[in-house]
């Protein structure tokens, strides 16, 4: 059977899927009474127009790719990972508690320790749905939506009965040991003598999320582990009768897939708040989701999509300020995108599968 | 704990457990059909706002309860499009759904009253007030079983009594119905229902609208019978412990009505309590809020009774050719 071009499948029908999306926020910003030409001006400029708006654009999209690979390894094995909320969570405990109970000298080993931490937490935080879907047969996407509001209710635990210390009012741990303070985008180009605007979060996990999209690159076309993970991913059953484990894949995948999750809680943590507060990701986890969508479960794709949602994150708070237009703005336009590029795929797809065959036959 | 307290928790279960309670029988028509809805949450919020807007602008709770069960029945047709006619994943739809809603929803008030994302109280008329039963006072009078009847029976918003009626409703047309046996095959087999001359995309969409019904009841109880009005994320995760609640209930509509109770019980406990001390132990509140969650999981790995979910749900039908 003919089917269409490769980048037809791979660039364009996202594209137009992004375009209807991005078409339909517009319709809702115009429909509660805003110029959306004005507001686009607007994200644009607050994004991407100074230094000090790319600091925050990049500081979002660091957590976005990191969480955004997070959900796309589960799902070349097939999984629907839904708990990145939550693996992000643990993710925080996990850099907390690195921080505050190992003094470290300086921040190059902090940061290596704090990543340990993240990724053995939220990996664990997978691990227990992964079992029970490889083993028990429980769904992932329920057991894994549970597990966030678990991991919410423990760090709310932890962080009012255990964490917080003595005398604080609000739910978080101590500050973070001075050592600890990540370099920031502007003390790294400094180095450089490139100007870049002091006060914005964007740090060094920056480089970090970037490793983290080749790595991935790496492991899902270059390592055997990936090639079982797709074929796994593709086919139970024609796996298994290669020999590919279920179990063991599924484990891998979850546990790669948390520890990616869990690494994005060193950006929001140890980059930006310098201690533990509650709900510090920020509904990262699941924007995750729409990263892994749009980039079609690619880490290049995931890393210009995760720079997208970042822009829109940052671009939706200038929104907020200068135009009166609430935050949830960004959420309506998330949404979009995730219901277009994910579940709406096929309204552009099957015209377009049409389009291309009829053209194909044209010419024959 | 003496008893008039226990009778108040228990008065105050049934007050949070009924969305829970509406909100799971409306996944379990569409999960049933074959249809899964992690989109619980969104729908109810949606409803929320719709009916807390409504019933202040007409002060008319009865005209909120339509318009919340409108754009519950909207978001139902949405995730219809998108499961059924589009053939995508439902997972993905319901994700978007739900921040859809939660997007929309402060959006919307916002522009519509400039109350920060909520609608403002609602008034005498807005609201639904409680219901008292006939003889109220004077069996309440009787110790022992008057209480029960005076304060965790009678009391009630008309929502509540139809909560409850909902369920033996919802069992009579799973399983003495043509369209309930139906509806089950089509979340079982759907092949087997198109051999036998009836239409899946028909069946489906009619379980996704009564689920968008449902919730939206769920959603207009919210805000115009729990409290008076619409509050930014006022569903506070209450889909997706109906969505546990259902799981729970494997499925079945009795079993709905305890489990939903139960996980009413849990939230009643952790509203009233800070510790919850029982003998030697300590259970903080954050247990309670957990607990749902973690019997959920319990449930699901199957160590204590098996859950099996219908088993087309999710998969989309591709009508052979």
């Amino acid at each position: 059977m003919e089917r269409m071009p490769h980048w037809a499948d791979v660039v364009l029908v996202p594209l137009l899927n992004l375009l209807i999306a991005f078409f339909l926020s517009g319709l809702v910003m115009w429909a509660i009474g805003e110029n959306p030409f004005k507001a686009i001006q607007i994200m644009v400029s607050g994004a991407l127009g100074s230094t000090y708006g790319w600091g925050y654009t990049l500081y979002y999209a660091t957590n976005f790719m990191l969480t955004g690979l997070g959900f796309a390894v589960a799902s070349h094995a097939g999984l629907f990972n839904i708990g990145g909320e939550g693996q992000a969570t643990m993710g925080g405990l996990g850099v907390a508690l690195m921080c505050l109970f190992i003094p470290w000298p300086n921040w190059w080993l902090a940061v290596i320790g704090a990543s340990v931490g993240a990724a053995v937490l939220g990996a664990a935080w997978a691990a227990i749905p992964a079992w029970l879907q490889a083993k028990r047969g429980s769904h992932i996407v329920i057991t894994t939506i549970m597990f966030n509001f678990i991991a919410s209710a423990l760090l709310n635990y932890l962080l009012v009965n255990v964490l917080r210390p003595e005398g604080a009012m609000d739910p978080s741990t101590a500050s973070f040991p001075a050592a600890t303070t990540l370099p920031s985008i502007h003390q790294m180009l400094g180095v450089f003598g490139i100007p870049f605007a002091r006060h914005t979060p964007a740090n060094v996990t920056l480089l970090l999320a970037v490793a983290a999209c080749v790595l991935v690159w790496l492991l899902i076309w270059h390592t055997r582990l990936g090639y079982e993970i797709r074929a796994f991913g593709k086919s139970e059953p024609a796996a298994s009768y290669a020999g590919i484990r279920p179990v063991r894949i599924t484990m891998y995948a979850m546990l790669i897939s948390g520890a990616l999750g869990g690494l994005m809680a060193v950006n929001s943590t140890m980059g930006e708040s310098g201690r533990l507060i509650m709900n510090a990701s920020e509904g990262a986890g699941f924007i995750g989701i729409a990263v892994a969508l749009m980039g079609r479960n690619h880490p290049f794709g995931v890393f210009l999509a995760a720079l997208l949602f970042g822009f829109l994150y940052q671009g939706g708070g200038e929104l907020a300020l200068w135009a009166n237009v609430p935050r949830e703005l960004v959420i309506v336009i998330q949404a979009l995108v995730i219901l277009f590029t994910g579940a709406l795929d096929n309204v552009v797809r099957m015209p377009l599968e049409k389009l291309f065959l009829r053209v194909q036959k044209g010419r024959a | 704990m003496d008893y008039a307290t226990i009778i108040e928790i228990l008065d105050s279960s049934v007050r949070l457990g009924t969305p829970l309670l509406l909100a799971c029988l409306a996944g379990l028509f569409s999960e049933r059909a074959g249809i899964f809805d992690i989109g619980l949450e969104g729908k109810m919020l949606a409803a929320a706002m719709m009916s807390g807007a409504v019933a202040y602008v007409t002060n008319d709770s009865w005209l909120g309860l339509l318009a919340g069960i409108g754009a519950a029945m909207l978001f139902s047709l949405i995730h219809g499009l998108a499961s059924i006619t589009f053939r995508g994943n439902q997972l993905i739809s319901g994700v978007a759904l739900n921040f859809l809603a939660s997007g929309m929803t402060v959006l919307v008030a916002q522009s519509w009253f400039q109350q920060g994302g909520a609608t403002p109280s609602l008034g005498p008329g807005g609201r639904f007030e409680p219901i008292t039963l006939p003889y109220a006072k004077a069996i309440g009078a009787i110790p022992g079983i008057g209480p029960i009847y005076q304060n965790l029976i009678s009391g009630h918003t008309i929502l509540v009594y139809i909560a409850f009626l909902c369920v033996p409703a919802t069992w009579w047309v799973l399983y003495r119905t043509r369209f309930g046996l139906r509806l089950r095959a089509v979340g079982e087999n759907p092949a087997a229902v198109d051999v036998a001359g009836v239409s899946v995309i028909r069946l489906r969409y009619s379980a996704v609208l009564i689920c968008g019904l449902l919730t939206g009841a769920a959603g207009a109880y919210l805000s115009t019978s729990l409290a008076s009005g619409f509050g930014r994320e006022m569903t506070a995760g209450r889909g997706y412990i109906a969505l546990a609640a259902l799981i729970f209930a494997k499925w079945r509509p009795w079993y709905a009505l305890g489990s939903t109770m139960l996980f009413g019980f849990f939230a009643a406990l952790s509203y009233r309590y800070q510790t919850l001390d029982i003998g030697p132990l300590h259970i903080p509140n954050q247990v309670m809020e957990a607990l749902p969650y973690i019997l959920t999981v319990i449930i699901l790995a199957g160590f204590v009774g098996k859950a099996i979910p219908p088993r087309a749900g999710g998969e989309p039908y591709v009508k052979e050719r």
